[in-house]
C-alpha cells in the first residue's frame, strides 16, 4: 500500500494562454454565424450582396439623389431620377379624385376617421359595445361629411367620390356589411334543413368558383337589366353590393371554419338549458366561433382591400384608378413609375399593419390554448 | 324553351306577389323634367370631344350637344351631369337607364340600331377611320401595313373595320386591345405598338392630347370606312328622341340662316318667318315638343350654333384643327342637311 | 328481465303544430324556397320585359356568328373569319395556358422563397421575408401595370432590340426566340418522355416494395432521370438529331418567324407569379411549422439526414396541412387571370368583354365566363382532393 504523497507540485498549474474563439461575438462573430457559417452560405451571402450592390444604389439615386421634388412641369422634371413634384403636383387627385376641389378637407377628414376606427378596433378593451358605438357613430360622421347635404354642407353626388376614402368606403362598409350575410349563410351551411343548406351551399361555392372580376361586371352591366324598367341603382351602389355578395362567400366559408371548432358538448349544453336555436347561436355558439376566426378574418379583409382595386375595371375611381387618371395629364407624361410607387405604398401601409395586427393577435388569442 | 319555362314561371310568380316590371318604356323626358338635369354619357377623355379640366369640368364637342339639351329643357345649359363612359360601358349604361343619351362618338349601324335596342339621332359628325404613325417609321400608305402591331380600342366599330380592312388586303396584323382611351394611346405613344387606329377625327384628338411631340405622328391619307357619329337613345322612346334630334337641327339650322350666339338676340326682331318660328316669335314648335317655346333661342343662346361649336372644339380655331370638309352644310358642299322646322 | 318502465311521464302523441320541430322545418323551407324563387322570377321576368322592351336580341345564336375582330394572340388558329365560338375558345386557351404555367412558377417560387425564409443565412431569409411581406400587400391589378408599364416601357423598339443570345429578340413587342421547325420526330419525342414518365413510376414502385421487404436502397431518383431524359435523346438521335429551328427575322416593322411571348402576357404571367408565390411561401411555412419538433428530434435521434429528415418524416406530414390552403391559391391564381382586361392580354373574360359590346349580349357573355370559371375551379378541386387523398393520413 503506497501512501499517496501530495505531488510536489505548485497548486495553479500554468496553462497556455489560449486566445479567445475568433469572434464568436460582436460583429464579425454575427457575421460569421449568419452569413458565413458554411461554404454555402458564404456563396449565397455574396450573391445577395451582389444582387444589392447592383439594385441598391441605382434605386436610391433614382428616388432620392437625382429626384426632383417641384418642378413647374413634366418637362422641366426629366432628370433620369424620380419626379417626386408629380406627386407633389397630383396628390390631391390621387388621394381625393373628383370630389370637388373646395370641399376636399371633407374626405380627408373621413379617411382620418376610419383610420380611427381600424386603431380603435384594434383595442381589445373595447371590443363588444363600445366598438358597436363607435363604429356606428363612425359610419353616421363618414356618411355627413361625403354626402353633405345637411349642416350647412353642400351636396355632393357619389359619382364624385373617388380616390383612397372610395376604397376604404369599398372595403370598410362592403366587409361589416357582408358580415351579417356571411354568419347567415355559414349557419345555413351547417343547417338541419336541406333545403336551406343546399341554397347556402350552391350560393357560397358559385361565387367563390368565379372572378370577383365578373361578379362586378354583373352588378355594372347586367343588374340594371334585372330591375323593373325606371328603377337604376347608383353605379357605386351597384358595385358596393357586388363587393358585399363576394365578400359573404369567403366569410362565410371563415365562419363555418369556427363554427365547426365547437365541442357539440357546449350546444349539447346549450340545448339541456332549453335554449331556442337563436339563442343558442346568439349567445353560445356564434361568441366562441368568431372569436376563434378572428385572425382569418383580418386576412380576409386584407383581401377585400386589395380587392377594391378591382373596381378600375368597371370605371370606378378609387385609389388606383385616380393614379392612373394622373398619369394621363399631358403635361406630365411619362411617370408611371413614380405614381405606382406611390399609391403601392399607400396600399401597403394599409395591408401590412392589418396583416401585422392580425399576426400579434393570432399570438395573443391563443395563449389560453397553448400548453 | 328555357325561355318559355322561365317566362311562365315569372308570370305565376307575378300572379302570387302582384310584383312585376312595367312594360311599357319609361318615358325619359318625364324623368329628366322631374330630375332637372340631363345626364348624359360621354368620353373618358378625349380633347376637342369631352375632356375633364383638373377641376373636373367637361369641354368639348360632345359636351356642347348635352348643354344644348339642357337649355332647351330648362333654360340653363349647366343642368347636365356628366358619366364618363368607356366602349364597352356605353350601350349597358344608356339601356341602364344610368344616362339619358349617350353623346360620345358612337357609330351609327344597323346590328346597333336593331340588336342592341338603341336610336340614333341625327348625325352630329361624318367621319373616316384612318391609321396613325410614328413619322420615323416612313411609312406613306396604309397598305403598308402588313404585319403591323395595332392599337385598337375593344368593342368599337374601328376594331371590326381594322380587321375587314386587312382582311381584303390579305395584309396580316396583330392587334393591342386596351379598353381604357389613355390607357391605349398610352402604349402606342411608348411605342407598343406601329399603328393606332380610331376615327380620324379622334386620331387628331388623340395626337393633340396625349403626344408628347405631336409633330412625330402623321395621320395616312386612307379612311378606311364610313364613321357617321351620332347621339344615341334608349329604342322605344319617340318623345325623347325626338326632343335630341330637333335640338341638333335648330343648331344646324341656325348656322344654315346665320344665327350666332352674339347675334341671336337680334334675330328676335327678325320679319323671317322661318327663323320667327324656330326661335318661339311665332309659337307652336315648342308646344310640339313638349318644351319651352323660346327652345331654339336657349340652346343658341348657351352653346351658338352648329357651325361655332364645331370651329370652337375641333375646328381652325381648335388644337385639333380640323376642317370642315363633309360636316359643312350641304350649301356649301357638306352633308349637313337639317330637317326643316315648322 | 322486464325493467321498470319509465317513471318520468312522457308526453304521448304530437306536440302542438307551432312546436313540432319537423313540421316547422318544412314550413321554412318552403318559404325559404318560396322567397328565393320569387326573388329568381322577379329578375328573370324583368331582364325579359326589359330586352323585350328595348328590342335587345338574346339567347347564343351570336356564338355562331363572325367575330370579325382581330385576336392579339392564339394558341389555336384563329382568324377574324372565325365564329364568336371560337373565339371564346382562344380566350379559354389563353387563360388556361397562363394559368397553368402561373400554378407551375409560382409553385417553384413559392417553395425557394420559402427555403430562403428558413435559411441560417440572415441576409437571404431577410431578403426573402421582405419579398413575401412587400408584395403580398400591394393589389394584384397595381402590380399588373407596374409590370406592363415596365416591360413596354424600358424594352427598345423593333428595329433596335438586343439580341442576348443569337436568335432571340427583346423589344417592346415582347421576347422572341426560334423554334424547332415541324418534325415527325416530335411526336416520337413526346411519346418517349410519356414512356420515361410511365416507367420512372414503375421503377419507383418497384425499388420501394424491394426497400420495404429487404431493406436495399435503390437510385430510383437517378433511373428517373435517365429515363425521362435519355429515353427522348436516343429517339431525337435515332431521328437523325433533326435541328431545324424557325429564326426569327426583322421584316418590315415586326419580327416574323419564331415564337414570342407578348408583353403583356409576360406582365401578366410574373404579377401573378410574383404575387401567388409569397402566399404560396407562407402556405408552406405555416404547413412545416405545423409539423411538431418532436417529429424532427426522433428523425434526427434515428440518424437520418436533413435530406431525407425532410423528405421521410416533415413533408408527407406537411403536405396534409399544405394541400387545402394550396388548392384555394392555385383556385385564385386562376380566377385572378381574370385582371388580364386591364393590360390587354386576350384572356377569356377579355374576349368575352369584346364579344358583349360587338353584339350587346352582356347576359349570355357574363353567363359563359361564370359557367366556363365554374368548371375551371371545380376540375383543380377535383385534382388536388384526388392529390389530398393520396396524402392524406391513411386511418386505420
Amino acid at each position: 500500500m503506497t501512501t499517496e504523497v501530495a505531488p510536489d507540485v505548485p497548486r495553479e498549474i500554468a496553462f497556455p494562454i489560449e486566445r479567445p474563439p475568433v469572434a464568436s461575438t460582436g460583429i464579425l462573430g454575427w457575421l460569421r454565424a449568419n452569413l458565413f457559417n458554411s461554404v454555402f452560405n458564404t456563396i449565397l451571402t455574396l450573391l445577395a450582396a451582389g444582387l444589392l450592390a447592383v439594385t441598391i444604389p441605382p434605386l436610391i439615386r433614382w428616388a432620392l439623389i437625382d429626384a426632383i421634388w417641384s418642378a413647374p412641369n413634366g418637362q422641366a422634371c426629366r432628370s433620369g431620377g424620380a419626379c417626386w413634384a408629380f406627386i407633389h403636383e397630383k396628390l390631391r387627385f390621387i388621394l381625393f379624385g373628383r370630389y370637388p376641389y373646395q370641399e376636399q378637407w371633407r374626405p380627408l377628414f373621413v379617411v382620418l376617421t376610419f383610420v380611427g376606427m381600424i386603431l380603435a378596433s384594434c383595442d381589445r378593451r373595447l371590443w363588444g359595445r363600445p366598438l358597436a358605438l363607435l363604429w356606428t357613430g363612425g359610419f353616421v360622421v363618414i356618411a355627413v361629411l361625403m354626402w353633405g347635404g345637411i349642416f350647412g354642407l353642400t351636396y355632393v353626388e357619389t359619382s364624385l367620390w373617388s380616390g383612397l376614402p372610395l376604397t376604404l368606403i369599398l372595403a370598410i362598409v362592403g366587409m361589416a356589411l357582408a358580415f351579417p350575410f356571411a354568419i347567415l349563410l355559414a349557419l345555413g351551411r351547417r343547417s338541419k334543413l336541406p333545403a336551406v343548406r343546399m341554397i347556402s351551399v350552391a350560393y357560397i361555392e358559385l361565387v367563390r368558383g368565379v372572378p370577383l372580376i365578373t361578379v362586378l361586371f354583373m352588378a355594372s352591366v347586367v343588374l340594371p337589366l334585372f330591375l323593373p324598367a325606371g328603377v337604376t341603382i347608383d353605379k357605386l351602389l351597384r358595385a358596393q353590393v357586388a363587393f358585399i355578395m363576394f365578400a359573404a362567400a369567403y366569410l362565410a366559408e371563415v365562419i363555418r371554419g369556427g363554427l365547426q371548432a365547437i365541442p357539440k358538448g357546449q350546444i349539447e349544453a346549450a340545448d339541456s338549458l332549453g335554449l331556442g336555436f337563436w339563442r343558442r347561436t346568439r349567445l353560445i355558439v356564434l361568441p366562441q366561433a368568431l372569436r376563434m376566426v378572428i385572425p382569418p378574418l383580418v386576412n380576409n379583409f386584407i383581401g377585400a382591400f386589395k380587392n377594391t382595386s378591382l373596381v378600375l375595371i368597371i370605371g370606378l375611381f378609387d385609389l388606383l384608378t385616380t393614379a392612373n387618371t394622373a398619369l394621363t395629364d399631358p403635361n406630365w407624361q411619362g411617370f408611371a413609375a413614380e405614381a405606382y410607387v406611390f399609391t403601392a405604398a399607400i396600399y401597403f401601409c394599409f395591408c401590412f399593419f392589418m396583416s401585422r395586427y392580425s399576426q400579434m393577435l393570432e399570438r395573443n388569442l391563443n395563449q389560453g390554448l397553448r400548453r | 324553351m328555357t325561355g318559355t319555362l322561365l317566362r311562365l314561371a315569372a308570370l305565376g310568380v307575378i300572379a302570387v306577389f302582384g310584383i312585376g316590371g312595367s312594360a311599357q318604356a319609361g318615358p325619359t323626358l318625364d324623368k329628366v323634367k322631374q330630375a332637372g338635369t340631363v345626364t348624359c354619357g360621354v368620353q373618358t377623355g378625349a380633347l376637342g370631344y369631352a375632356q375633364p379640366d383638373s377641376q373636373g369640368v367637361y369641354t368639348g364637342f360632345n359636351v356642347d350637344i348635352c348643354k344644348a339639351i339642357a337649355a332647351v329643357l330648362f333654360g340653363d345649359p349647366a343642368k347636365v351631369k356628366f358619366t364618363p363612359l368607356t366602349a364597352q360601358q356605353r350601350f349597358t349604361a344608356l339601356q341602364s337607364g344610368e344616362v339619358d343619351l349617350l353623346s360620345n362618338n358612337t357609330t351609327w349601324t344597323l346590328q346597333r340600331d336593331t340588336e342592341l335596342g338603341l336610336d340614333f339621332a341625327p348625325v352630329v359628325f361624318f367621319d373616316g377611320q384612318g391609321f396613325m404613325v410614328a413619322k420615323k417609321l416612313g411609312v406613306k400608305s396604309a397598305k403598308e401595313l402588313n404585319g403591323a402591331t395595332v392599337c385598337v380600342l375593344p368593342g368599337t366599330t374601328t376594331e371590326l373595320n381594322l380587321a375587314d380592312y386587312f382582311r381584303a388586303n390579305k395584309m396580316e396584323f396583330k392587334p393591342v386591345v386596351i379598353e381604357k382611351i389613355d390607357e391605349l394611346a398610352a402604349a402606342f405613344f411608348s411605342g407598343r405598338c406601329d399603328v393606332y387606329t380610331t376615327d380620324a377625327s379622334a386620331l387628331a384628338s388623340v395626337r393633340i392630347g396625349r403626344a408628347s411631340n405631336p409633330d412625330d405622328y402623321v395621320i395616312l391619307p386612307e379612311r378606311i370606312s364610313k364613321e357617321p357619329l351620332a347621339p344615341v337613345v334608349r329604342h322605344g322612346d319617340e318623345q325623347w328622341k325626338d326632343l335630341v334630334s330637333w335640338t341638333i337641327y335648330a343648331l344646324m339650322n341656325a348656322e344654315e340662316m346665320g344665327i350666332t350666339q352674339k347675334n341671336v338676340d337680334d334675330m328676335l326682331k327678325t320679319e323671317d318667318p322661318a327663323m320667327k318660328r324656330m326661335l318661339g316669335v311665332t309659337p307652336g314648335m315648342g308646344k310640339a315638343l313638349g318644351v319651352d317655346e323660346k327652345w331654339a333661342y336657349n340652346a343658341i343662346k348657351a352653346v351658338g350654333n352648329y357651325g361655332e361649336i364645331f370651329d370652337k372644339h375641333l375646328g381652325l380655331s381648335s388644337a385639333l384643327k380640323l376642317e370642315r370638309g363633309y360636316n359643312n352644310l350641304w350649301t356649301k358642299g357638306g352633308l349637313i342637311y337639317p330637317m326643316p322646322i315648322r | 328481465m322486464a325493467s321498470e318502465s319509465a317513471t318520468i311521464v312522457v308526453r304521448q302523441g304530437r306536440p302542438a303544430p307551432w312546436r313540432d320541430p319537423w313540421l316547422r322545418g318544412i314550413v321554412l323551407q318552403v318559404l325559404f324556397v318560396a322567397i328565393i324563387a320569387a326573388l329568381i322570377a322577379f329578375f328573370v321576368n324583368n331582364t325579359i320585359v326589359n330586352l323585350r322592351r328595348q328590342n335587345i336580341a338574346s339567347g347564343f345564336h351570336f356564338m355562331d356568328r363572325e367575330a370579325a375582330f382581330g385576336i392579339g394572340e392564339s394558341l389555336i388558329a384563329y382568324s377574324p373569319a372565325d365564329t364568336y365560338a371560337r373565339a371564346f375558345l382562344v380566350g379559354l386557351t389563353n387563360t388556361l395556358y397562363v394559368s397553368a404555367i402561373g400554378i407551375v412558377l409560382a409553385t417553384i417560387l413559392g417553395t425557394v422563397m420559402w427555403l430562403a425564409r428558413l435559411s441560417s443565412n440572415w441576409l437571404v431569409a431577410k431578403l426573402a421575408a421582405i419579398y413575401v411581406e412587400t408584395f403580398r400587400n400591394i393589389p394584384l391589378a397595381l402590380q399588373l401595370l407596374f409590370w406592363w408599364g415596365l416591360l413596354r416601357g424600358a424594352a427598345p423598339s423593333p428595329r433596335e432590340a438586343w439580341q442576348p443570345l443569337p436568335g432571340v429578340f427583346v423589344s417592346n413587342r415582347g421576347i422572341l426566340f426560334p423554334v424547332p421547325r415541324e418534325d415527325p420526330a416530335h411526336l416520337a419525342i413526346a411519346i418517349a418522355v410519356a414512356l420515361g414518365v410511365v416507367i420512372a413510376i414503375g421503377v419507383h414502385r418497384w425499388a420501394k416494395r424491394r426497400q420495404e421487404a429487404t431493406g436495399q436502397q435503390f437510385p430510383s431518383g437517378w433511373a428517373a432521370l435517365g429515363l425521362v431524359v435519355g429515353l427522348p435523346l436516343v429517339v431525337f438521335f435515332a431521328y437523325g438529331a433533326p435541328l431545324r429551328m424557325d429564326w426569327p427575322a426583322l421584316r418590315g416593322f415586326n419580327f416574323a418567324g419564331g415564337s414570342s411571348l407578348s408583353p403583356e402576357f409576360g406582365a401578366l404571367l410574373i404579377g401573378l407569379v410574383i404575387y401567388t408565390g409569397g402566399f404560396i411561401a407562407e402556405i408552406v411555412r405555416a404547413g412545416i411549422l405545423a409539423v411538431s419538433w418532436g417529429q424532427s428530434e426522433a428523425a434526427m435521434a434515428l440518424g437520418l439526414r436533413s435530406g431525407h429528415r425532410m423528405r421521410l418524416v416533415i413533408l408527407p406530414q406537411a403536405l396534409r396541412v399544405i394541400v387545402p390552403p394550396m388548392t384555394s391559391e392555385y383556385l385564385s391564381l386562376t380566377k385572378n387571370s381574370s385582371l388580364a382586361v386591364i393590360i390587354g392580354y386576350p384572356d377569356l373574360v377579355s374576349i368575352a368583354n369584346t364579344t358583349m359590346n360587338q353584339t350587346g349580349q352582356a347576359v349570355e357573355g357574363i353567363a359563359t365566363i361564370m359557367a366556363v370559371y365554374l368548371v375551371i375551379s371545380l376540375l383543380i378541386s377535383l385534382a388536388m382532393n384526388f392529390y389530398n387523398r393520396a396524402v392524406a393520413l391513411v386511418e386505420r
